[in-house]
C-alpha cells in the first residue's frame, strides 16, 4: 500500500513538474568544453536567464575527443540540443552541408563580428554564417618577467634582438633559454609556426593568396619561417626531442626555463601554478617598425540544430551571445579565450590584457592552414607540424620542407597545381 | 540379424549448443570483418557513397602521398617484429630454462615478477616508460650518471634513429612473460625418462639444453613466433600512447595500427575516411593471413613431432 502511495506521488510530482516546466522553454547546449562547466552554470546562464525570463538553458558538455563523434550520432538521430557548440572550420562546415545547422546570416548578432571573426564558421564563398562566433586565441610569449631583470635582458621587439636576448639566456645557463620540446609535435606547428609566421606572410594578405593560390608554400614568405625556426633548436635545452607539452609547461611554470611560445589558453593554468610574474610579448618583427601580424585564432562558437524547435528562443540566446555583457562574462571567466566581437572588452587579467591589446597595434589573422587547406590528404596542417619538427631539429633543409609541403597540397588541391 | 534400413538422426542438440557461441562469434567477428573488406571498395563523394572497386588500394598503393606512408608503416612493422623475435624470444626461453632449473630457489617468485608487466595496461606501460627516459624528470639520465655512463643518454623516445628500437624493447619488457612461462610449460612436459636417456649417453648440462631439450620446445617456439607475428602486425596502443596517432617523430615510428587509425577516424584536422582506413585494415589483414599461411604450410607441417 505504502508502495503505491510512493509510486503515485512520484508520478505526481514528475507530471507538476512536467507542466512548470511547460510554461518555459529550456534550450539545451551541446558542447565539448566540459572545462567550462562552471562557468556557464555559475555566470553565463544567470546572467541570461535574469535578463530573459521564459527561457531556460541547460549546458550538456561531453569529453573533447569525443565530441564530433558524440555530436554527429546525436544529429543523426534528432536527439541533439537546440543550441550547438561549433568547431572552426570543416567539422562544422559539415553539419551545414549535411542541412543540421541553420544559416545565421541574418541574425542581429552578426554586426558585432568581423569577416575574420566569422571565416571560421562560414561557406567557402563566405555567403552563408551558421554560427555566432564566442572566442579567439592569441598566440604569442609568455615570459618570466624576473629571470628577465635578474639576467639584464630587455623584452625582444625584432628578430635579432629575439635571438640575442636567447643567446644571453643561454649563456648565463640558470634558465632554459625557450620551454618547448617537439615530441608532441603539434606545439611546434601552433605554437611555432603558425606563431611567428604571420610577420612573414603579412597574415591575411599572404593566408588568403595561398587559399586562391597566388603564392607558393615554396614562397621565401612561407619558408621563412622554418629557417627562424631552425635557429630555436639551440636553445630549446636538452632532449627537447622528447619533451612534451606538459613537460613544456611545468619546467616554465616551474621556473626553469625564461621565454615560453604560448598560446592565450596558458594564462589560466599558468597564473594558478607560476609563483613569479609572468609577462608576455608578441611575435618580433624583422625590422623595428614594421607592421606586426598576431594569429588571433577563432576558435570556439555557437550554432542553431535545424532541427530544434525551440528556434525563436535560441535566436534570442544566440543574439545575446553576441551582446558586450556576454563578451565581458566570458572573457573575464575564462583569461585566454578572447570575446571575437567588436564590443570592447575590459579584461582584469593583466597578462590577458596584454595579449588581447596587441589587436590594436597588430594586423589579426589565423593560422593558415585551417580553412580550406587542411580537407585533402595529406592534410597540410598534420603536415605541417612534422614539417615544423623537421626544421626546428635540422633534419631537412628549410628549402626541402617547402617543396614537400607544396607537392602534398598540389596534389589534391585544384588552385594550386 | 535383422536388416534394418539405416536412417540418420538428426542430431538437433548439436546445433543448439553451438548456435550461442555462432552467432556471438559472427555478430562481432564475422560479420565486421566482410564488412571492412566490404567498405574498402567503397568511395564517399559528396555524401554519396559510391563502389568504386579497387581503386582505393590503387590509391594505397600507387598514390605517392600514400603508398610512401603505407611502406613505411609497412617497414616499421617488420622491425618491430624483429626486434621481438630477436630479442623477446631468446631472453624467453632462456628465462624459462633458468627458472626450470631444479636447483633454482624462489622460481615461483621470479616467474610472477617477469610475469606482472604483462597484465598491466599498455596506457600505464606506455606513460611510465615516458617517464622513466624522460630527459627532464627520468631517473634514467641519473642512473647513467651514477655508473659513470651518462655519455650514452639520449632522448630515445625523441629521436628519428631510435624511437622505434626503444618502443620496441618496452613491449618486449612487457611482453616477455609469455614466452617464458609457454616455454616453461613445455621444458616441464618433457619427461624425466628422455633426460636420463640422455644422460646416460653423457649429454648433461648446456648440452643436454641444445640437444635434448630444445628440439622438444620447437613447435612452442613455432607458437610463439606467429602469436608475436599476429600482435605485431596488429600493434597500436603502445605506439599510441607513448608518441600520438602521428607516431612521431617525423613518423618514424607509425605502424600499419596508427595508420589506419589517424585514416579511418580521422586526425586533428583530418576528417575521418572509413572506406580508405578500411583498404589500410583489408591489406593488414592480407599481410597476417600471408604470415599465418607461410607458418601453417612453410613451418609447421615441418615441424617434428614427438611421441612418448
Amino acid at each position: 500500500m505504502t508502495r503505491k502511495l510512493f509510486t503515485l506521488a512520484l508520478l505526481g510530482s514528475t507530471m507538476i513538474g512536467g507542466a512548470a516546466a511547460a510554461e518555459d522553454v529550456t534550450l539545451t547546449i551541446e558542447s565539448w568544453r566540459n572545462d567550462d562547466l562552471a562557468l556557464w552554470q555559475d555566470k553565463i546562464i544567470p546572467a541570461f536567464e535574469a535578463a530573459n525570463p521564459g527561457i531556460k538553458l541547460k549546458f550538456t558538455p561531453s569529453a573533447p575527443a569525443e565530441y564530433n563523434a558524440v555530436l554527429n550520432s546525436k544529429l543523426d538521430a534528432g536527439s541533439a540540443g537546440d543550441l550547438i557548440t561549433c568547431r572552426p572550420f570543416d567539422a562544422s562546415l559539415g553539419l551545414y552541408d549535411k542541412g543540421q545547422l541553420a544559416d545565421l546570416s541574418d541574425l542581429d548578432a552578426m554586426g558585432s563580428f568581423s569577416n575574420v571573426a566569422k571565416s571560421a564558421w562560414q561557406t567557402d564563398d563566405g555567403s552563408a554564417t551558421f554560427c555566432v562566433p564566442i572566442a579567439s586565441v592569441i598566440h604569442g610569449f609568455i615570459y618570466n618577467k624576473d629571470a628577465f631583470a635578474e639576467l639584464g635582458v630587455n623584452v625582444p621587439e625584432t628578430e635579432d634582438e629575439f635571438f640575442a636576448a636567447l643567446e644571453k639566456i643561454k649563456e648565463d645557463g640558470n634558465y632554459v633559454p625557450l620551454a618547448m620540446g617537439t615530441n608532441d609535435q603539434w606545439e611546434a606547428a601552433t605554437m611555432g609556426y603558425n606563431n611567428i609566421g604571420p610577420n612573414y606572410w603579412k597574415g591575411e594578405e599572404g593566408r588568403l593568396a595561398l587559399i586562391a593560390g597566388e603564392q607558393k608554400l615554396t614562397d621565401d614568405q612561407w619558408v621563412a619561417p622554418y629557417e627562424t625556426l631552425s635557429k630555436w633548436g639551440a636553445y630549446m635545452g636538452d632532449g627537447y626531442e622528447a619533451q612534451t607539452y606538459p613537460d613544456s609547461q611545468n619546467i616554465f611554470t616551474l621556473g626553469r626555463a625564461a621565454i615560453y611560445p604560448a598560446g592565450s589558453w596558458e594564462i589560466s593554468g599558468f597564473n594558478t601554478q607560476a609563483d613569479f610574474e609572468m609577462g608576455a610579448f608578441k611575435p618580433p618583427v624583422k625590422a623595428a617598425g614594421d607592421t606586426c601580424y598576431i594569429s588571433d585564432h577563432t576558435d570556439i562558437a555557437v550554432g542553431l540544430n535545424a532541427a530544434s524547435p525551440n528556434a525563436e528562443a535560441a535566436k534570442t540566446f544566440l543574439n545575446w551571445v553576441g551582446s558586450a555583457e556576454f563578451a565581458s562574462i566570458y572573457a573575464n571567466a575564462l583569461p585566454g579565450f578572447f570575446s571575437l566581437s567588436n564590443h570592447e572588452v575590459a579584461m582584469e587579467d593583466p597578462l590577458a590584457q596584454e595579449f588581447v591589446s596587441w589587436r590594436g597595434e597588430c594586423e589579426s589573422t589565423i593560422r593558415s592552414t585551417y580553412q580550406i587547406l587542411s580537407r585533402g590528404t595529406p592534410n597540410l596542417e598534420n603536415e605541417t607540424w612534422g614539417a615544423s619538427v623537421a626544421a626546428i631539429k635540422g633534419t631537412k633543409a628549410p628549402a626541402d620542407l617547402g617543396a614537400d609541403l607544396q607537392e602534398g597540397l598540389a596534389s589534391w588541391y585544384e588552385p594550386q597545381k | 540379424m535383422q536388416n534394418t534400413p539405416y536412417k540418420p538422426r538428426r542430431r538437433w542438440h548439436i546445433a543448439v549448443f553451438l548456435a550461442p557461441a555462432v552467432l556471438v562469434y559472427t555478430a562481432i567477428m564475422i560479420f565486421p570483418l566482410f564488412n571492412t573488406l566490404r567498405l574498402a571498395l567503397y568511395s564517399e563523394s559528396d555524401q554519396i557513397r559510391q563502389f568504386v572497386g579497387l581503386a582505393n588500394f590503387e590509391t594505397l598503393f600507387g598514390n605517392p602521398n600514400w603508398s610512401e606512408q603505407f611502406w613505411n608503416a609497412l617497414g616499421n612493422n617488420f622491425w618491430f617484429f624483429f626486434v621481438h623475435m630477436l630479442v623477446q624470444n631468446p631472453i624467453g626461453v632462456a628465462l624459462a630454462a633458468i627458472l626450470s632449473h631444479p636447483r633454482l630457489r624462489f622460481a615461483a617468485l621470479y616467474r610472477t615478477a617477469i610475469f606482472v608487466p604483462t597484465i598491466l595496461s599498455f596506457v600505464i606501460v606506455g606513460f611510465a616508460w615516458k617517464l622513466i627516459l624522460s630527459p627532464i624528470w627520468g631517473i634514467t639520465p641519473d642512473l647513467l650518471d651514477a655508473i659513470g655512463l651518462k655519455w650514452l643518454f639520449a632522448p630515445w623516445l625523441g629521436k628519428e634513429d631510435y624511437a622505434l628500437t626503444t618502443l620496441a624493447l618496452i613491449s618486449v619488457w612487457q611482453f616477455v612473460g609469455i614466452p617464458m612461462m609457454l616455454i616453461y610449460a613445455a621444458l616441464l612436459s618433457i619427461p624425466e625418462e628422455v633426460i636420463e636417456a640422455g644422460e646416460v649417453d653423457g649429454i648433461t648440462g648446456m648440452s643436454a639444453f641444445w640437444k635434448i631439450k630444445l628440439p622438444l620446445i620447437l613447435p612452442s617456439i613455432g607458437i610463439i613466433s606467429i602469436l608475436t607475428f599476429v600482435g605485431n602486425f596488429n600493434a597500436f596502443d603502445l605506439i599510441y600512447t607513448t608518441q600520438g596517432a602521428l607516431a612521431g617523430p617525423d613518423f618514424s615510428t607509425d605502424i600499419l595500427g596508427t595508420f589506419m587509425y589517424r585514416t579511418f577516424f580521422g586526425f586533428q584536422l583530418q576528417l575521418g575516411d572509413p572506406h580508405m582506413g578500411s583498404a589500410i585494415a583489408t591489406a593488414m589483414f592480407g599481410i597476417i593471413l600471408i604470415g599465418v599461411c607461410i607458418y601453417l604450410f612453410g613451418i609447421q607441417t615441418r615441424l617434428r613431432r614427438y611421441q612418448f
